[in-house]
């Protein structure tokens, strides 16, 4: 045992001695009470199996956190033949792989039905956060450190205090030292000694989590008699003007956290008005079944991760080109067999590619059925970078904006520095010139035809991770993706990037007052506003190019 | 040659006439009016198979008053306006006993005057915001005393919330169902300051800020939940970016109206463990009952990886009740029916008895349950006893003094302080 540093809370030490996690490794206490305890758990109520898990974490039992671990992830089971409790590998598994919770060696495997999970619910498994958390302060991980400290100041009381002192004097990472810091810090806040408290307002007003927050003001507060709660008037000044304080740097976060929501929502816009940039912007083909080309590009990132069970994150990665050639197949299937016998006649297009739409989605339906198909996000895509205690970033939406920047570079360098991105140029930009040097212009119609539609296809697997993947997947974004690239300019990959990330951006500022609804509405007016006055978007195309569209 | 063809036609129509009366010698006819394609068939068509499969069981059963039920199966295909041209066809074309339909509120509210016109018998078993009892319907679904308010009263006494999200799908149902629960709220003594209402529209998938919002409206350092109305789809998104922003069940409980297995059968329920649903039935409540009730469906829809769910019980207690009405009544007749079912009982399929009451409403047990990583739900609280189904909610001004009794008064919507019945067409 250490008992590092010194001072009167060496007393409280004594108490929860038992908490602390050299012990939990150094002996090992009465199996069969350990058991027996365990075995109460069968039959207890709620509150019951609470109280229990506080007693097992007092134990100091070698394997009480695998337990307490296996409860709280709904792993620990009872075999219904003879009552023995069994910690379970994987809780969706049939036949389910058995531990022995004693020993935590592998016990054999039994099959799902003979066994019965022993139940949690939301406060039971608060409960078993913060005991676990004790246990988990000692991890090598720091990461792991961290969510334990984060646990353990939602519930502090004197053991836990204790607990955090000692590991701060042997804690490395800076993080999670603050962290405790600004947990004992607020302890100190109950305790009687104004200097300390006054002491702990200064540590605490460099947070920004918004508990701190909430604490502090509750130093303002007057209790019913009219006299103010803390009694120092010292306190009470740097209290409020802690509180002052953390608000503008919360505030200043959340400013950036809608920046943030803005460009995500943007780059998706982008993304999906990227292929349309190309079919329609480039080639001028009023595209309706684009919505539908994404849509089988989601569809495909379901039928890949159908192929690869097992490699959820690979799956993505793999989804990426497959949906590309998918959606640039059906793309260039389409420009042969329909769209290359209507160029000129734009109504005739609209109307023929909308009846692929049709196709398309009756298609999906036949296939996959009418229900929306479930993508299974990957983890490294899910949960959010904590950047400090006011500002989150969540990873889908992260990955999205980072992808949106290499799909847009990569077709920077297509268009600007590959042949076919020469040919293409060419051809919209004068297409009798271009055939008259030798460039076969159906072929490149075709081509461009289908890099916009596998473009379409791999914004389908963006989606995918963000909206449900079903039948009606395109048509939510195809009003959206024609509205970037009017707004940004016809035929510049350049115009849907801005229009696309200041629409998102727009969008979002308008959204916290206004509402979702009110707030895309606003932005369709403004762009139809704007359109009166530039109708040719952000970036019109200049020269006679230009003109002729 | 004109005498001819009318003579033909005479002769046709006698025909047919007299195979409409050999038809109906030997068969009672049951409507099914459950959209089978578009956006709502995902739910409903599992509740057309329900009553297949219950017409099959009662003729194994050897019929009903010694005839054969035949099944009538029409496509109103999730769009409203032909809900009704379909409840008309079924009607009066096929002059059916009684009529087995409907989901989402707007459509119930579409076929309501063709039911009443025809005099025609409908059950519907989808919980509704309530605010409504019509002569010719019975609500074997929750009304909002049978799910929303002991869902709020959970959450108010044994998690300890103190303030509120009332998150909906912008129609009518999350729109009537917020405002009972925001003036019971109000009742409670919760302040308006705690609470807050918000709307998006169908299949809306962009969560980010509203779960930021909640997020921030729920660090104010009291207890927050969300009530979720939200409806549909929008539901997957909206719980992955919950799972995303870190917003556990433990922090901010949601618990749900609309989410129930059938919804959680078709997606990852990692990000949804612990969140909440209030329903009066639940697939993995174990009582005998149940477990035939599951095993029959596993054995008639040949997947025994469908799951069960609420409006499925719904329908299994409404047929019941049909059933032992038109034995009491001894007459498939729908006034004669109808005089019948106040007062029948029959057993739930998780214990307790559902009977109906004058209101055209029924008696069902409320359960609360917590989600499991399986996809199930895990029973936190039950209600003691059934809960009697209240048409008019005692906590909107306009309802508070209405009643509805079909045996006594005769009247859907009586004002028990101007003693005055206004019949359906209150407002």
């Amino acid at each position: 045992m250490r008992y590092p540093g010194s001072g009167g809370w060496r007393r409280l030490l004594l108490l929860p001695a038992l908490w602390s996690i050299g012990l939990a490794y150094a002996q090992s206490p009465n199996d069969a009470a350990f058991l027996s305890m365990l075995g109460e758990l069968r039959e207890a109520t709620y509150s019951d199996k609470a109280a229990i898990a506080e007693r097992l974490g007092q134990t100091g039992h070698r394997s009480v956190r695998a337990v307490l671990t296996a409860l709280m992830e709904d792993r620990l089971c009872y075999r219904n033949s003879d009552q023995k409790i069994f910690i379970v590998q994987s809780a969706d598994k049939d036949p389910a792989e058995l531990v022995d919770p004693l020993t935590l060696k592998s016990a054999g495997s039994a099959p799902a039905d003979s066994l019965s999970k022993i139940g949690t619910n939301n406060a039971l498994r608060h409960t078993l956060r913060t005991v676990v958390a004790h246990f988990a302060l000692s991890s090598p991980d720091s990461a792991v450190r961290l969510e334990a400290v984060r646990d353990m100041l939602r519930s502090l009381d004197e053991p836990t205090v204790a607990l955090l002192r000692e590991r701060l004097a042997v804690e490395t990472n800076a993080g999670v030292k603050r962290e405790i810091e600004t947990g004992l810090a607020l302890a100190t806040l109950d305790g009687s000694d104004a200097k300390a408290r006054l002491e702990a307002v200064a540590t605490l007003s460099h947070s920004v989590s918004q508990d701190v927050r909430n604490r502090l003001s509750l130093l303002l507060d007057k209790s019913p008699d009219g006299s103010f709660i803390e009694t120092d008037e010292n306190v009470r000044r740097a209290a409020a003007a802690a509180v002052v304080k953390i608000d503008q740097w919360r505030s200043f976060y959340s400013g950036i956290e809608t920046l943030f929501f803005g460009l995500s929502m943007g780059s998706v816009l982008v993304l999906i008005a990227f292929g349309l940039a190309i079919t329609f912007g480039v080639m001028g083909v009023i595209n309706m079944a684009h919505g539908e080309l994404m849509m089988l590009g989601a569809y495909t990132t379901y039928a890949v991760q159908m192929a690869m069970p097992g490699h959820i994150g690979l799956s993505i990665l793999a989804a990426i080109p497959a949906a590309f050639v998918v959606a640039g197949l059906v793309g260039v299937a389409m420009e042969r067999t329909i769209i290359q016998h209507l160029y000129g006649r734009p109504l005739e297009t609209l109307l023929a590619t909308f009846g692929v739409s049709l196709v398309l989605q009756q298609a999906v339906r036949s296939i996959f059925s009418a229900q929306n198909r479930s993508v299974v996000t990957p983890d490294w895509m899910s949960g959010s970078l904590q950047l400090n205690g006011a500002l989150a970033i969540t990873y889908n939406r992260l990955y999205t904006v980072i992808f949106t920047m290499i799909v847009f570079l990569i077709l920077l360098v297509v268009l600007k520095h590959t042949r076919i991105g020469l040919d293409i140029r060419a051809v919209s930009q004068n297409r009798v010139m271009a055939k008259a040097m030798g460039i076969r212009t159906e072929w490149v119609d075709a081509m461009t035809f289908g890099l916009g539609s596998g473009i379409a296809g791999v914004a389908g697997v963006a989606l995918s991770q963000l909206t449900n993947v079903g039948p009606n997947l395109g048509q939510s974004y195809i009003i959206d993706s024609f509205m970037v690239v009017v707004f940004g300019g016809v035929g510049n990959l350049w115009g849907a990037l801005i229009g696309g990330m200041s629409m998102g951006i727009v969008n979002k500022l308008l959204e916290p007052y206004a509402g979702a609804v009110l707030a895309k509405i606003l932005v369709l007016v403004g762009l139809i506003l704007f359109i009166q006055t530039r109708p040719r978007g952000l970036f019109p195309q200049a020269g006679r190019a230009g003109e002729d569209k | 040659m004109k005498r001819t063809t009318i003579f033909m036609t005479g002769l046709l129509a006698a025909g047919i006439g007299f195979s409409n009366v050999a038809a109906a010698q030997d068969t009672i006819k049951v409507g099914v009016l459950h959209s089978l394609s578009g956006t709502m068939a995902i739910s409903e068509t599992t509740l057309k198979d329900t009553v297949l499969m219950m017409i099959d069981d009662q003729n194994k059963k050897g019929g009903l008053l010694g005839k054969k039920l035949q099944a009538v199966v029409v496509d109103p295909a999730s769009n409203w306006p032909l809900f009704a041209e379909k409840a008309a066809q079924l009607l009066e074309k096929d002059k059916v006993a009684v009529v087995f339909g409907c989901w989402t509120s707007v459509s119930r509210k579409s076929v309501l005057p063709v039911f009443e016109k025809d005099n025609g018998l409908l059950f519907y078993p989808v919980q509704y915001e309530g605010e409504e009892s019509s002569k010719n319907v019975i609500y074997t679904g929750a009304a909002p005393n049978q799910q929303a308010i002991p869902a709020v009263d959970y959450l108010m006494k044994e998690v300890g919330v103190k303030r509120w999200v009332l998150e909906g799908t912008d129609y009518v149902y999350p729109r009537t169902t917020n405002k009972i629960l925001e003036a019971y709220l109000h009742l409670k003594g919760v302040k308006p300051e705690d609470i807050s209402i918000n709307y998006t529209p169908f299949g809306f998938s962009d969560w980010q800020t509203r779960v930021a919002a909640i997020k921030k409206f729920g660090s104010a350092g009291k207890k927050t939940a969300v009530v979720s109305t939200i409806n549909g789809d929008a539901n997957v998104p909206f719980y992955k970016e919950l799972g995303n922003q870190k917003i556990s069940a433990e922090d901010i409980p949601v618990v749900a109206f609309s989410v129930g297995e059938e919804e959680l059968s078709g997606l990852d329920t990692k990000p949804l463990l612990g969140h909440l649903a209030a329903w009066n039935y639940f697939e993995s409540i174990n009582t005998p009952g149940n477990k035939a009730f599951i095993n029959q469906w596993h054995t008639f829809i040949k997947n025994p990886k469908r799951t069960t769910n609420d409006p499925m019980e719904a329908h299994y207690i409404g047929f019941n009740l049909w059933v032992k009405a038109v034995e009491k009544a001894k007459s498939t007749d729908v006034e004669k029916v109808l005089a019948a079912l106040p007062g029948l009982e029959t057993p739930n399929l998780t214990g307790g008895t559902a009977k109906v009451l004058p209101n055209h409403h029924i008696t069902k047990p409320v359960y609360i349950g917590e989600v499991k990583g399986d996809g199930q739900f895990n029973v936190v609280w039950k209600s003691a006893g059934e809960v009697p189904g209240d048409a008019w909610s005692d906590y909107l001004p306009g309802s508070k003094d209405i009643e509805a009794d079909w045996v006594t008064l005769k009247c859907g919507n009586y004002n028990k302080v101007t003693k005055k019945c206004s019949g359906q067409n209150y407002k």
